[in-house]
């Protein structure tokens, strides 16, 4: 793919960012009333809702797990979410794969042992694809899950990155994605600094490799200070309308 | 499909509080809950439109792409249907479970859309037998507490397809040779034609009378379901009934005027949400 310049020589990338910065993070809660908890987060152009039911019974008695709660997940992508259409919603490899991958991750981070015989669902859906689609998602889900109340051992933060033109750079859009350099995801717990999800892309150098995850830990923790500003702003506005 | 559970006595409430014209939320049998609809939701799309509706909450988003006409209708370009029931709704549209709901709704909307009066589809035909747009509207259900989950669908379809803009075609060429170039400048759009398009109004039968607009609960109270598809004219392009009861046919005659009487006003809210919308992006801009 010739003629794309993803560093400027002034360090800019192709949406004006510089290598080190996150795309603008917006987020909002409780969006749906029917479900226990719901988030809608918007970052960059990449437009992901989660919703989360639960703890509550499961539907079958197999499902059940006598000293945790099993957790579900499901991630599905709307039809126009791409540029081009695509009809397979949900079931294809590459969303059983997400899923997998967003269950395992909060499975690690849910306190499941308070909630024996019972069942957390999950739900994600990509309104708009524009690149980090696995670390918005889990974003999604934390700030679902905090709406629900379901209690966590911290936030799970994730972020992407990789390394182009000789330079590691954070939270890649679809552009950055695709021009075929590494992409690597991760999904930290901030307080602990402990990685609950990582996964790479494509060749990256060992010598390279410390630089970039270095990088996306960081993006962690800076996902996490916007996300938790949000909840705090939340949660006084919560006092404001109970006149704490 | 359980979404709310009514005791015998919750349902005596509704049944005799529509009796006396006095819903539960006290609207009268023919008012329309107040919804807020939203344009250009999405970026990927030409056109898109999300509805909230008390608990009920719809995406649609159109996408316009270049295919290959129907043989039946060589001259005519084509619109398809989709509708995706998202396990956000409840968890017991996962997986596959809310498959054949959302193919019900996507029929029912490509009946109301069937007819020629309702999209002028002949502009959309590029080159005869050959090319033409074809517009895929897909639409996903994010959350159904409210009911009317029809309703809301029509409702959004309308709203996406009259912000669709579709990139303008240079055809050059003539018989065997044509060829066509998609317009590069982005401002540099065709609107489409919808003012035949049509919304979808779902009457319900509860005791002896009929309801505009009904909420989860009262959706349950009801024995008898008549959705109309009327245009912004007043014709009506199809009709479809639903539930287990019967509708006496002295009544239907009413329940179509009733019909008619409240498309205009859901009409005239919807153009007003569009003009906002309009104004609001003008300005952000």
């Amino acid at each position: 793919m010739a003629g794309i310049e993803y560093l400027s020589p002034e360090g800019l990338r192709v949406d004006g960012r510089r290598p080190p910065e996150l795309r603008k993070l917006k987020c909002q809660l409780g969006v749906f009333e029917q479900a226990d908890g719901s988030a809608s987060i918007e970052q960059g152009n990449t437009k992901v809702l989660a919703t989360v039911y639960g703890p509550h019974d499961v539907s079958l008695r197999s499902q059940a797990l006598h000293d945790r709660a099993a957790i579900n997940c499901q991630f599905s992508m709307a039809p126009f979410s791409t540029s081009e259409r695509h009809k397979r919603n949900r079931g294809d490899r590459r969303s059983e794969e997400i899923s997998l991958a967003l269950r395992q991750t909060f499975e690690a981070a849910l306190l499941t042992e308070l909630f024996p015989h019972s069942k957390i669902d999950i739900y994600i859906q990509l309104l708009q694809s524009d690149g980090g689609n696995c670390s918005v998602c889990v974003n999604a889900a934390t700030m679902a899950l905090i709406d629900a109340g379901i209690p966590m051992k911290d936030y799970v933060c994730a972020s992407t990155a990789g390394y182009i033109q000789d330079t590691p750079m954070l939270d890649l859009n679809y552009l950055e994605e695709t021009s075929g350099g590494p992409r690597l995801t991760v999904a930290t717990l901030p307080k602990s600094g402990k990685i609950v999800f990582l996964q790479m892309d494509s060749r990256l150098h060992q010598d390279h490799l410390e630089k970039v995850l270095d990088t996306a830990v960081q993006g962690c923790r800076k996902t996490y200070t916007v996300l938790d500003s949000i909840v705090k702003d939340n949660l006084k506005n919560l006092q404001h309308s109970f006149a704490f | 499909l359980i979404m709310a559970c009514l005791s015998r006595w919750e349902r005596e409430y509704i049944v005799s509080g529509v009796n006396e014209d006095f819903r539960t939320d006290g609207r009268s049998c023919k008012d329309y809950r107040n919804f807020t609809l939203e344009t250009g939701v999405v970026s990927n799309t030409s056109g898109s439109a999300k509805i909230k509706l008390d608990r009920t909450c719809v995406v649609v988003g159109v996408k316009a792409e270049l295919g290959v006409p129907t043989l039946a209708k060589p001259s005519e370009g084509r619109i398809e249907f989709s509708v995706d029931c998202c396990a956000l709704a409840t968890p017991e549209f996962e997986g596959r479970e809310g498959e054949e709901l959302g193919s019900h709704l996507a029929y029912e909307l490509l009946k109301a859309y069937s007819n020629s009066g309702c999209l002028d589809l002949s502009s959309l035909a590029v080159i005869p037998g050959q090319q033409c747009w074809v517009l895929y509207v897909d639409a996903l259900v994010l959350e159904w507490g409210g009911g009317g989950v029809l309703e809301s669908l029509s409702l959004a379809v309308v709203a996406a397809l009259k912000v669709t803009r579709i990139p303008r075609l240079i055809i050059s060429g003539e018989g065997e040779e044509m060829e066509f170039e998609v317009s590069d400048n982005p401002h540099d759009v065709v609107k489409l034609d919808v003012k035949g398009a049509p919304v979808i109004i779902t009457l319900s039968q509860i005791g002896n009378h009929f309801l505009v607009d009904a909420s989860m609960e009262e959706e349950m109270c009801a024995n008898a379901q008549l959705s109309v598809a009327i245009t912004s004219s007043h014709s009506i392009v199809s009709i479809s009934k639903d539930k287990f009861g019967g509708l006496l046919y002295s009544k239907l005659q009413d329940v179509i005027l009733m019909a008619q009487e409240v498309c205009t006003d859901v009409f005239t809210r919807i153009d007003t949400s569009l003009t906002d919308n309009h104004n609001k992006q003008r300005l952000s801009t």
